[in-house]
Protein backbone atom coordinates (compact mmCIF):
# COMPACT_ATOMS: atom_id res chain seq x y z
CA UNK A 1 0.00 0.00 0.00
CA UNK A 2 2.78 2.43 0.93
CA UNK A 3 4.47 1.61 -2.38
CA UNK A 4 1.33 2.43 -4.32
CA UNK A 5 0.96 5.70 -2.44
CA UNK A 6 4.62 6.55 -2.96
CA UNK A 7 4.27 5.87 -6.70
CA UNK A 8 1.16 8.07 -6.81
CA UNK A 9 3.00 10.81 -4.96
CA UNK A 10 5.93 10.52 -7.37
CA UNK A 11 3.65 10.91 -10.38
CA UNK A 12 1.91 13.88 -8.82
CA UNK A 13 5.27 15.51 -8.10
CA UNK A 14 6.35 15.13 -11.70
CA UNK A 15 3.03 16.63 -12.77
CA UNK A 16 3.61 19.41 -10.24
CA UNK A 17 6.90 20.29 -11.89
CA UNK A 18 5.47 20.20 -15.43
CA UNK A 19 2.19 21.99 -14.83
CA UNK A 20 2.19 25.78 -14.79
CA UNK A 21 0.11 28.82 -15.60
CA UNK A 22 0.97 28.34 -19.27
CA UNK A 23 -0.16 24.73 -19.36
CA UNK A 24 1.75 21.45 -19.36
CA UNK A 25 5.35 21.48 -20.52
CA UNK A 26 9.00 21.61 -19.51
CA UNK A 27 9.60 24.99 -17.91
CA UNK A 28 12.69 27.15 -17.94
CA UNK A 29 15.27 26.38 -15.30
CA UNK A 30 14.39 29.55 -13.42
CA UNK A 31 10.69 28.83 -13.19
CA UNK A 32 11.39 25.25 -12.24
CA UNK A 33 13.69 26.11 -9.35
CA UNK A 34 12.13 29.36 -8.19
CA UNK A 35 8.43 28.53 -8.51
CA UNK A 36 7.41 24.99 -9.26
CA UNK A 37 9.91 23.06 -7.18
CA UNK A 38 9.20 24.94 -3.94
CA UNK A 39 5.47 24.87 -4.54
CA UNK A 40 5.43 21.13 -5.26
CA UNK A 41 7.67 20.29 -2.34
CA UNK A 42 5.71 22.53 0.01
CA UNK A 43 2.40 20.93 -0.96
CA UNK A 44 3.82 17.45 -0.40
CA UNK A 45 5.55 18.40 2.86
CA UNK A 46 2.58 20.24 4.37
CA UNK A 47 0.13 17.55 3.24
CA UNK A 48 2.35 14.85 4.72
CA UNK A 49 2.40 16.65 8.05
CA UNK A 50 -1.36 17.21 8.07
CA UNK A 51 -2.13 13.60 7.17
CA UNK A 52 0.29 12.24 9.77
CA UNK A 53 -0.96 14.52 12.54
CA UNK A 54 -4.55 13.52 11.74
CA UNK A 55 -3.67 9.83 12.06
CA UNK A 56 -1.82 10.43 15.33
CA UNK A 57 -4.55 12.59 16.88
CA UNK A 58 -7.37 10.22 15.95
CA UNK A 59 -5.42 7.36 17.49
CA UNK A 60 -4.31 9.29 20.56
CA UNK A 61 -7.71 10.78 21.33
CA UNK A 62 -9.50 7.56 20.28
CA UNK A 63 -11.82 9.71 18.25
CA UNK A 64 -12.44 9.33 14.51
CA UNK A 65 -13.40 13.01 14.31
CA UNK A 66 -10.13 14.34 15.69
CA UNK A 67 -7.98 16.49 13.47
CA UNK A 68 -5.38 19.22 14.01
CA UNK A 69 -8.09 21.90 13.90
CA UNK A 70 -9.82 20.33 16.90
CA UNK A 71 -6.95 21.09 19.28
CA UNK A 72 -6.85 24.79 18.43
CA UNK A 73 -3.32 24.51 17.08
CA UNK A 74 -4.40 25.45 13.54
CA UNK A 75 -6.41 28.32 15.01
CA UNK A 76 -3.41 29.50 17.02
CA UNK A 77 -1.21 29.44 13.92
CA UNK A 78 -3.78 31.42 11.93
CA UNK A 79 -4.06 33.99 14.72
CA UNK A 80 -0.27 34.30 14.99
CA UNK A 81 0.07 34.90 11.26
CA UNK A 82 -2.81 37.34 11.33
CA UNK A 83 -1.18 39.40 14.07
CA UNK A 84 2.03 39.60 12.04
CA UNK A 85 -0.09 41.04 9.23
CA UNK A 86 -2.02 43.27 11.51
CA UNK A 87 0.89 45.21 12.86
CA UNK A 88 2.40 45.47 9.42
CA UNK A 89 5.39 43.32 10.37
CA UNK A 90 4.98 41.12 7.34
CA UNK A 91 5.11 44.17 5.06
CA UNK A 92 8.51 45.15 6.45
CA UNK A 93 9.88 41.66 6.83
CA UNK A 94 8.28 38.91 4.73
CA UNK A 95 9.11 35.88 6.92
CA UNK A 96 7.29 37.58 9.83
CA UNK A 97 4.06 35.97 8.68
CA UNK A 98 5.19 32.33 8.88
CA UNK A 99 7.19 33.05 12.02
CA UNK A 100 4.05 34.55 13.55
CA UNK A 101 2.17 31.40 12.55
CA UNK A 102 4.73 29.16 14.19
CA UNK A 103 4.73 31.26 17.36
CA UNK A 104 0.93 31.17 17.41
CA UNK A 105 0.94 27.37 17.10
CA UNK A 106 3.53 27.11 19.86
CA UNK A 107 1.51 29.38 22.12
CA UNK A 108 -1.66 27.39 21.46
CA UNK A 109 0.24 24.19 22.32
CA UNK A 110 1.51 25.74 25.55
CA UNK A 111 -2.01 26.91 26.47
CA UNK A 112 -3.29 23.42 25.69
CA UNK A 113 -0.99 21.83 28.27
CA UNK A 114 -1.69 24.56 30.81
CA UNK A 115 -5.43 23.95 30.48
CA UNK A 116 -5.40 20.15 30.18
CA UNK A 117 -3.22 19.64 33.26
CA UNK A 118 -0.05 17.75 33.94
CA UNK A 119 -1.36 14.33 32.94
CA UNK A 120 -3.65 15.16 30.03
CA UNK A 121 -6.32 12.62 29.16
CA UNK A 122 -8.31 12.51 25.92
CA UNK A 123 -11.48 14.41 26.93
CA UNK A 124 -9.52 17.07 28.86
CA UNK A 125 -7.33 17.71 25.84
CA UNK A 126 -10.29 17.93 23.45
CA UNK A 127 -12.17 20.36 25.72
CA UNK A 128 -9.10 22.55 26.16
CA UNK A 129 -8.51 22.43 22.39
CA UNK A 130 -12.08 23.46 21.59
CA UNK A 131 -11.76 26.37 24.04
CA UNK A 132 -8.50 27.52 22.44
CA UNK A 133 -10.01 27.13 18.95
CA UNK A 134 -12.97 29.29 19.90
CA UNK A 135 -10.75 31.92 21.50
CA UNK A 136 -8.41 32.04 18.50
CA UNK A 137 -11.36 32.30 16.09
CA UNK A 138 -12.90 35.12 18.12
CA UNK A 139 -9.64 37.08 18.27
CA UNK A 140 -9.10 36.49 14.57
CA UNK A 141 -12.54 37.89 13.72
CA UNK A 142 -11.96 40.82 16.06
CA UNK A 143 -8.66 41.61 14.38
CA UNK A 144 -10.32 41.37 10.95
CA UNK A 145 -13.12 43.78 11.86
CA UNK A 146 -10.63 46.27 13.30
CA UNK A 147 -8.22 45.96 10.36
CA UNK A 148 -6.58 49.31 9.62
CA UNK A 149 -7.03 49.24 5.85
CA UNK A 150 -9.06 47.23 3.35
CA UNK A 151 -5.99 45.99 1.49
CA UNK A 152 -4.62 44.34 4.58
CA UNK A 153 -8.01 42.79 5.16
CA UNK A 154 -8.14 41.30 1.66
CA UNK A 155 -4.59 40.00 1.92
CA UNK A 156 -5.17 38.36 5.28
CA UNK A 157 -8.47 36.81 4.20
CA UNK A 158 -6.79 35.36 1.16
CA UNK A 159 -3.98 33.88 3.22
CA UNK A 160 -6.46 32.42 5.68
CA UNK A 161 -8.31 30.60 2.91
CA UNK A 162 -5.13 28.72 2.21
CA UNK A 163 -2.94 28.57 -0.85
CA UNK A 164 0.57 27.98 -2.15
CA UNK A 165 0.78 30.60 -4.88
CA UNK A 166 4.13 32.35 -5.27
CA UNK A 167 5.86 30.44 -2.49
CA UNK A 168 9.62 30.42 -2.80
CA UNK A 169 12.57 28.32 -1.66
CA UNK A 170 12.76 30.70 1.30
CA UNK A 171 9.32 29.59 2.40
CA UNK A 172 10.40 26.00 2.00
CA UNK A 173 13.43 26.61 4.19
CA UNK A 174 11.16 28.10 6.83
CA UNK A 175 8.52 25.36 6.79
CA UNK A 176 10.74 22.28 6.41
CA UNK A 177 12.57 22.24 9.78
CA UNK A 178 9.50 22.35 12.06
CA UNK A 179 7.54 19.95 9.86
CA UNK A 180 10.37 17.44 9.66
CA UNK A 181 11.10 17.56 13.39
CA UNK A 182 7.38 17.29 14.16
CA UNK A 183 6.99 14.34 11.78
CA UNK A 184 9.87 12.48 13.42
CA UNK A 185 8.21 12.98 16.82
CA UNK A 186 4.83 11.81 15.53
CA UNK A 187 6.17 8.77 13.70
CA UNK A 188 7.67 7.42 16.93
CA UNK A 189 4.32 7.36 18.74
CA UNK A 190 2.96 4.17 17.11
CA UNK A 191 3.22 1.78 20.11
CA UNK A 192 1.77 4.36 22.51
CA UNK A 193 -1.18 4.92 20.19
CA UNK A 194 -1.80 1.18 19.82
CA UNK A 195 -1.79 0.77 23.58
CA UNK A 196 -4.37 3.56 23.89
CA UNK A 197 -6.85 1.75 21.65
CA UNK A 198 -7.84 -0.39 24.65
CA UNK A 199 -8.28 2.62 26.93
CA UNK A 200 -6.14 4.76 29.18
CA UNK A 201 -5.91 2.21 32.03
CA UNK A 202 -4.67 -0.53 29.71
CA UNK A 203 -2.22 1.85 28.04
CA UNK A 204 -0.74 2.72 31.41
CA UNK A 205 -0.59 -0.92 32.48
CA UNK A 206 1.28 -1.67 29.25
CA UNK A 207 3.87 0.93 30.25
CA UNK A 208 2.65 3.62 27.81
CA UNK A 209 0.92 6.27 29.97
CA UNK A 210 -1.61 8.36 28.10
CA UNK A 211 -0.20 11.68 29.30
CA UNK A 212 3.19 10.92 27.82
CA UNK A 213 1.78 9.89 24.44
CA UNK A 214 -0.60 12.86 24.19
CA UNK A 215 2.04 15.40 25.21
CA UNK A 216 4.32 14.32 22.39
CA UNK A 217 1.37 14.08 19.99
CA UNK A 218 0.37 17.68 20.72
CA UNK A 219 3.95 18.93 20.46
CA UNK A 220 4.54 17.14 17.16
CA UNK A 221 1.23 18.43 15.84
CA UNK A 222 2.09 22.00 16.85
CA UNK A 223 5.36 21.82 14.89
CA UNK A 224 3.84 20.16 11.84
CA UNK A 225 0.64 22.21 11.66
CA UNK A 226 2.31 25.42 12.79
CA UNK A 227 4.86 25.10 10.00
CA UNK A 228 2.15 24.20 7.48
CA UNK A 229 -0.41 26.84 8.40
CA UNK A 230 2.27 29.50 8.56
CA UNK A 231 3.09 28.93 4.89
CA UNK A 232 -0.14 27.73 3.34
CA UNK A 233 -2.81 29.28 5.56
CA UNK A 234 -5.66 27.24 6.94
CA UNK A 235 -5.94 24.01 4.99
CA UNK A 236 -8.56 21.84 6.60
CA UNK A 237 -9.88 18.35 6.05
CA UNK A 238 -6.60 16.65 5.07
CA UNK A 239 -5.86 15.46 8.61
CA UNK A 240 -9.44 14.37 9.12
CA UNK A 241 -9.88 12.51 5.82
CA UNK A 242 -6.54 10.76 5.31
CA UNK A 243 -6.85 8.18 8.14
CA UNK A 244 -10.40 7.35 7.04
CA UNK A 245 -9.23 6.80 3.47
CA UNK A 246 -6.55 4.39 4.66
CA UNK A 247 -8.43 2.28 7.24
CA UNK A 248 -10.39 0.12 4.74
CA UNK A 249 -7.06 -0.88 3.14
CA UNK A 250 -4.71 -1.10 6.08
CA UNK A 251 -6.94 -2.05 9.02
CA UNK A 252 -7.59 0.13 12.03
CA UNK A 253 -4.46 -0.36 14.16
CA UNK A 254 -3.26 3.23 14.76
CA UNK A 255 0.46 2.50 14.30
CA UNK A 256 -0.29 0.79 10.98
CA UNK A 257 -1.62 4.05 9.56
CA UNK A 258 1.24 6.40 10.40
CA UNK A 259 3.66 5.71 7.56
CA UNK A 260 0.95 5.52 4.92
CA UNK A 261 -0.70 8.72 6.16
CA UNK A 262 2.50 10.62 5.36
CA UNK A 263 2.31 9.60 1.71
CA UNK A 264 -1.48 9.82 1.45
CA UNK A 265 -1.53 13.30 3.00
CA UNK A 266 1.24 14.48 0.68
CA UNK A 267 -0.53 13.03 -2.38
CA UNK A 268 -3.87 14.49 -1.36
CA UNK A 269 -2.64 18.02 -0.80
CA UNK A 270 -0.42 17.95 -3.88
CA UNK A 271 -3.35 16.70 -5.95
CA UNK A 272 -5.54 19.46 -4.55
CA UNK A 273 -2.86 22.04 -5.30
CA UNK A 274 -2.53 20.74 -8.87
CA UNK A 275 -6.28 21.19 -9.27
CA UNK A 276 -5.96 24.71 -7.88
CA UNK A 277 -3.25 25.46 -10.44
CA UNK A 278 -5.27 23.93 -13.26
CA UNK A 279 -8.43 25.72 -12.11
CA UNK A 280 -8.03 28.89 -14.20
CA UNK A 281 -7.23 26.75 -17.28
CA UNK A 282 -10.18 24.39 -16.93
CA UNK A 283 -12.82 26.76 -15.63
CA UNK A 284 -13.65 30.39 -16.29
CA UNK A 285 -11.91 31.57 -13.14
CA UNK A 286 -9.98 34.82 -12.88
CA UNK A 287 -7.58 33.27 -10.38
CA UNK A 288 -6.77 30.04 -8.59
CA UNK A 289 -9.41 28.74 -6.22
CA UNK A 290 -8.11 28.71 -2.60
CA UNK A 291 -6.44 25.45 -1.61
CA UNK A 292 -8.43 25.13 1.62
CA UNK A 293 -11.65 25.31 -0.38
CA UNK A 294 -10.47 22.56 -2.72
CA UNK A 295 -9.40 20.18 0.05
CA UNK A 296 -12.83 20.59 1.63
CA UNK A 297 -14.53 20.02 -1.74
CA UNK A 298 -12.45 16.89 -2.28
CA UNK A 299 -12.67 15.66 1.30
CA UNK A 300 -16.35 16.15 2.08
CA UNK A 301 -17.74 13.59 -0.41
CA UNK A 302 -15.23 10.98 0.78
CA UNK A 303 -16.26 11.58 4.34
CA UNK A 304 -19.95 11.35 3.49
CA UNK A 305 -19.31 8.01 1.79
CA UNK A 306 -17.43 6.72 4.82
CA UNK A 307 -20.18 7.94 7.15
CA UNK A 308 -22.75 5.99 5.14
CA UNK A 309 -20.61 2.87 5.28
CA UNK A 310 -20.09 3.16 9.04
CA UNK A 311 -23.80 3.72 9.73
CA UNK A 312 -25.52 0.46 10.68
CA UNK B 1 3.89 -11.63 44.44
CA UNK B 2 2.21 -8.30 44.82
CA UNK B 3 1.35 -6.29 47.91
CA UNK B 4 -0.27 -3.04 48.96
CA UNK B 5 -0.36 -1.35 52.34
CA UNK B 6 -2.29 1.89 52.60
CA UNK B 7 -4.28 3.56 55.35
CA UNK B 8 -6.41 5.53 52.91
CA UNK B 9 -6.82 5.41 49.12
CA UNK B 10 -8.72 8.29 47.54
CA UNK B 11 -10.32 8.53 44.14
CA UNK B 12 -11.17 12.03 42.93
CA UNK B 13 -10.74 13.47 46.44
CA UNK B 14 -13.08 11.06 48.24
CA UNK B 15 -11.63 8.15 50.23
CA UNK B 16 -12.69 4.81 48.79
CA UNK B 17 -10.49 2.32 50.63
CA UNK B 18 -9.33 2.32 54.27
CA UNK B 19 -6.68 0.36 56.18
CA UNK B 20 -5.69 -1.90 53.32
CA UNK B 21 -3.15 -4.61 54.01
CA UNK B 22 -3.14 -6.87 51.01
CA UNK B 23 -0.70 -9.40 49.71
CA UNK B 24 -0.88 -12.13 47.08
CA UNK B 25 1.99 -14.59 46.91
CA UNK B 26 3.16 -16.62 43.97
CA UNK B 27 1.21 -19.86 43.57
CA UNK B 28 -1.96 -18.18 44.83
CA UNK B 29 -5.24 -17.26 43.22
CA UNK B 30 -6.91 -14.59 45.35
CA UNK B 31 -10.54 -13.65 44.68
CA UNK B 32 -11.78 -10.15 45.56
CA UNK B 33 -15.46 -10.25 46.46
CA UNK B 34 -18.01 -7.89 47.90
CA UNK B 35 -21.13 -5.89 47.09
CA UNK B 36 -21.18 -3.32 44.28
CA UNK B 37 -19.29 -0.20 45.33
CA UNK B 38 -17.29 -2.00 48.02
CA UNK B 39 -13.99 -1.02 46.36
CA UNK B 40 -12.96 -4.23 44.56
CA UNK B 41 -12.11 -2.53 41.27
CA UNK B 42 -10.37 0.33 43.08
CA UNK B 43 -8.19 -2.11 45.01
CA UNK B 44 -7.30 -3.91 41.79
CA UNK B 45 -6.48 -0.61 40.04
CA UNK B 46 -4.38 0.44 43.02
CA UNK B 47 -2.42 -2.82 42.73
CA UNK B 48 -1.95 -2.11 39.03
CA UNK B 49 -0.53 1.35 39.85
CA UNK B 50 -3.33 3.15 38.06
CA UNK B 51 -4.25 5.49 40.91
CA UNK B 52 -2.40 8.78 41.44
CA UNK B 53 0.31 8.62 44.07
CA UNK B 54 0.84 4.87 43.80
CA UNK B 55 3.94 3.84 41.88
CA UNK B 56 3.28 1.69 38.81
CA UNK B 57 4.70 -1.84 38.88
CA UNK B 58 6.92 -3.18 36.11
CA UNK B 59 4.57 -3.63 33.16
CA UNK B 60 6.43 -6.80 32.10
CA UNK B 61 5.75 -8.44 35.47
CA UNK B 62 2.20 -7.29 36.21
CA UNK B 63 -0.59 -7.48 33.61
CA UNK B 64 -4.02 -5.92 34.12
CA UNK B 65 -7.41 -6.68 32.57
CA UNK B 66 -10.00 -3.97 33.25
CA UNK B 67 -13.71 -4.54 33.56
CA UNK B 68 -15.44 -4.43 30.18
CA UNK B 69 -12.56 -2.99 28.16
CA UNK B 70 -13.57 -2.05 24.63
CA UNK B 71 -11.36 -1.33 21.68
CA UNK B 72 -11.75 2.13 20.20
CA UNK B 73 -10.84 0.76 16.77
CA UNK B 74 -11.78 -2.36 14.86
CA UNK B 75 -8.53 -4.18 15.60
CA UNK B 76 -8.34 -7.87 14.75
CA UNK B 77 -8.15 -10.37 17.60
CA UNK B 78 -4.55 -11.07 16.59
CA UNK B 79 -3.66 -7.37 16.80
CA UNK B 80 -5.31 -7.03 20.22
CA UNK B 81 -3.44 -10.04 21.62
CA UNK B 82 -0.16 -8.74 20.16
CA UNK B 83 -0.61 -5.56 22.25
CA UNK B 84 0.34 -7.74 25.21
CA UNK B 85 3.91 -7.69 23.90
CA UNK B 86 4.20 -3.88 24.10
CA UNK B 87 5.87 -3.88 27.53
CA UNK B 88 8.63 -6.06 26.07
CA UNK B 89 8.83 -4.04 22.87
CA UNK B 90 9.04 -7.20 20.80
CA UNK B 91 6.63 -9.13 18.58
CA UNK B 92 7.09 -12.57 20.13
CA UNK B 93 4.77 -14.47 17.77
CA UNK B 94 5.10 -17.66 19.77
CA UNK B 95 3.91 -16.03 22.99
CA UNK B 96 1.03 -14.41 21.12
CA UNK B 97 -0.01 -17.70 19.47
CA UNK B 98 0.29 -19.56 22.77
CA UNK B 99 -1.94 -17.03 24.52
CA UNK B 100 -4.52 -17.23 21.72
CA UNK B 101 -4.59 -21.02 21.90
CA UNK B 102 -4.89 -21.01 25.71
CA UNK B 103 -7.90 -18.70 25.59
CA UNK B 104 -9.48 -20.43 22.61
CA UNK B 105 -9.39 -17.51 20.19
CA UNK B 106 -6.85 -18.85 17.68
CA UNK B 107 -9.54 -19.40 15.05
CA UNK B 108 -10.72 -15.81 15.51
CA UNK B 109 -7.32 -14.19 15.03
CA UNK B 110 -8.29 -12.43 11.81
CA UNK B 111 -11.77 -11.42 12.99
CA UNK B 112 -12.40 -7.85 14.08
CA UNK B 113 -12.88 -7.58 17.83
CA UNK B 114 -15.94 -5.36 17.39
CA UNK B 115 -17.65 -7.93 15.18
CA UNK B 116 -17.49 -11.00 17.44
CA UNK B 117 -19.62 -11.90 20.48
CA UNK B 118 -19.04 -10.30 23.88
CA UNK B 119 -17.76 -13.58 25.30
CA UNK B 120 -15.31 -14.07 22.44
CA UNK B 121 -14.06 -10.49 22.81
CA UNK B 122 -13.61 -11.06 26.54
CA UNK B 123 -11.45 -14.13 25.85
CA UNK B 124 -9.43 -12.15 23.30
CA UNK B 125 -8.82 -9.45 25.95
CA UNK B 126 -7.69 -12.14 28.39
CA UNK B 127 -5.37 -13.56 25.73
CA UNK B 128 -3.84 -10.07 25.45
CA UNK B 129 -3.04 -10.25 29.18
CA UNK B 130 -1.62 -13.77 28.88
CA UNK B 131 0.61 -12.75 25.95
CA UNK B 132 2.60 -10.46 28.25
CA UNK B 133 3.78 -13.59 30.13
CA UNK B 134 3.71 -11.61 33.36
CA UNK B 135 4.14 -13.25 36.76
CA UNK B 136 1.18 -11.41 38.27
CA UNK B 137 -2.28 -11.19 36.67
CA UNK B 138 -4.79 -8.59 37.91
CA UNK B 139 -8.17 -9.42 36.38
CA UNK B 140 -11.45 -7.59 36.79
CA UNK B 141 -14.37 -9.94 36.14
CA UNK B 142 -12.63 -12.11 33.50
CA UNK B 143 -15.63 -14.45 33.26
CA UNK B 144 -18.34 -11.82 32.77
CA UNK B 145 -20.12 -12.41 29.43
CA UNK B 146 -18.87 -16.01 29.26
CA UNK B 147 -21.09 -19.09 29.06
CA UNK B 148 -20.66 -21.61 31.95
CA UNK B 149 -18.34 -23.87 29.99
CA UNK B 150 -16.08 -21.05 28.82
CA UNK B 151 -16.11 -19.53 32.31
CA UNK B 152 -14.97 -22.82 33.86
CA UNK B 153 -12.27 -23.23 31.23
CA UNK B 154 -10.90 -19.74 31.88
CA UNK B 155 -10.97 -20.23 35.66
CA UNK B 156 -9.24 -23.60 35.31
CA UNK B 157 -6.63 -21.94 33.10
CA UNK B 158 -6.02 -19.25 35.74
CA UNK B 159 -5.87 -21.83 38.55
CA UNK B 160 -3.27 -23.74 36.53
CA UNK B 161 -1.32 -20.52 36.02
CA UNK B 162 -1.27 -19.98 39.78
CA UNK B 163 -0.29 -23.62 40.49
CA UNK B 164 2.71 -23.17 38.22
CA UNK B 165 4.01 -20.34 40.38
CA UNK B 166 2.05 -17.39 39.05
CA UNK B 167 0.00 -14.94 41.09
CA UNK B 168 -3.63 -14.22 40.19
CA UNK B 169 -5.78 -11.52 41.79
CA UNK B 170 -9.26 -11.65 40.36
CA UNK B 171 -12.46 -9.70 41.01
CA UNK B 172 -15.32 -12.21 40.91
CA UNK B 173 -19.03 -11.94 41.48
CA UNK B 174 -19.76 -15.62 40.86
CA UNK B 175 -19.18 -17.05 44.36
CA UNK B 176 -19.47 -20.62 42.99
CA UNK B 177 -16.36 -19.92 40.94
CA UNK B 178 -14.58 -18.49 43.96
CA UNK B 179 -15.25 -21.65 45.94
CA UNK B 180 -14.29 -23.94 43.03
CA UNK B 181 -11.04 -22.25 42.04
CA UNK B 182 -9.63 -19.63 44.43
CA UNK B 183 -7.14 -20.37 47.21
CA UNK B 184 -8.11 -17.28 49.14
CA UNK B 185 -11.13 -15.06 49.31
CA UNK B 186 -10.80 -11.40 50.25
CA UNK B 187 -14.15 -9.82 51.10
CA UNK B 188 -14.51 -6.05 50.84
CA UNK B 189 -17.30 -4.09 52.41
CA UNK B 190 -17.61 -0.28 52.28
CA UNK B 191 -13.94 0.13 51.47
CA UNK B 192 -12.55 -2.18 54.14
CA UNK B 193 -11.24 -5.73 53.99
CA UNK B 194 -13.58 -7.68 56.28
CA UNK B 195 -12.36 -11.18 55.51
CA UNK B 196 -9.15 -12.69 54.12
CA UNK B 197 -9.25 -16.48 54.36
CA UNK B 198 -9.78 -19.68 52.32
CA UNK B 199 -13.19 -19.52 50.58
CA UNK B 200 -14.89 -22.05 52.90
CA UNK B 201 -14.02 -19.92 55.93
CA UNK B 202 -14.69 -16.55 54.33
CA UNK B 203 -18.03 -17.49 52.80
CA UNK B 204 -20.15 -16.70 55.93
CA UNK B 205 -18.61 -13.22 56.10
CA UNK B 206 -19.26 -12.75 52.39
CA UNK B 207 -22.87 -13.78 52.93
CA UNK B 208 -23.17 -11.19 55.70
CA UNK B 209 -21.59 -8.53 53.48
CA UNK B 210 -24.12 -9.25 50.75
CA UNK B 211 -26.94 -9.49 53.30
CA UNK B 212 -27.92 -12.96 52.08
CA UNK B 213 -28.52 -16.16 54.04
CA UNK B 214 -25.86 -18.87 53.83
CA UNK B 215 -27.08 -22.42 53.30
CA UNK B 216 -26.59 -25.68 51.45
CA UNK B 217 -28.60 -26.14 48.29
CA UNK B 218 -29.12 -29.67 46.98
CA UNK B 219 -30.94 -28.70 43.79
CA UNK B 220 -29.14 -29.52 40.50
CA UNK B 221 -26.56 -27.02 39.29
CA UNK B 222 -23.81 -26.96 36.68
CA UNK B 223 -20.50 -28.22 38.03
CA UNK B 224 -16.95 -27.65 36.91
CA UNK B 225 -15.92 -29.99 34.08
CA UNK B 226 -14.96 -33.45 35.33
CA UNK B 227 -16.20 -32.96 38.90
CA UNK B 228 -19.18 -35.37 38.98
Amino acid sequence: MIRILAALLGMLMIAGLLLGASGLGWPSREILIELRLPRTLLAALIGAGLGLSGAVLQGGLRNPLADPGLLGIGGGAALGGMLAFYWGMSAMFAPALPIGGLLGAGLACFALFALAGRAPSGPALILAGVAISALAAALLTLALTLAPNPFALAEVTFWLMGGLQDRSLGHLALAAPPILVGAVILLRLGPGLDALSLGEDVARSLGRPVGHTLRWAALGTALVVGGGTAIAGSVGFVGLVVPHLLRPWLGERPSGLLGASVFAGAALLLGADLLARAGPMLLPLAQEPPLGVLTALLGAPFLIRIARKVAP
Amino acid sequence: MIALNASRIALGGAAVLYDITFQARSGEMVALCGPNGAGKTTLLRALAGLLPGIPAPDSRQVAYLPQGARSAWGLTVGEVVALGRLPHGDANHEAVARAMRLCGVMDLRNARIDRISGGQARRAMLARVMATEAKVLLLDEPTADLDPDAAHRIMALLAGFARNGGTVVVVLHALDMVRDYANRMVVLQRGRIVADAPPEEAMPIAAAAFGLPLGIDRRPRLLAPGSE
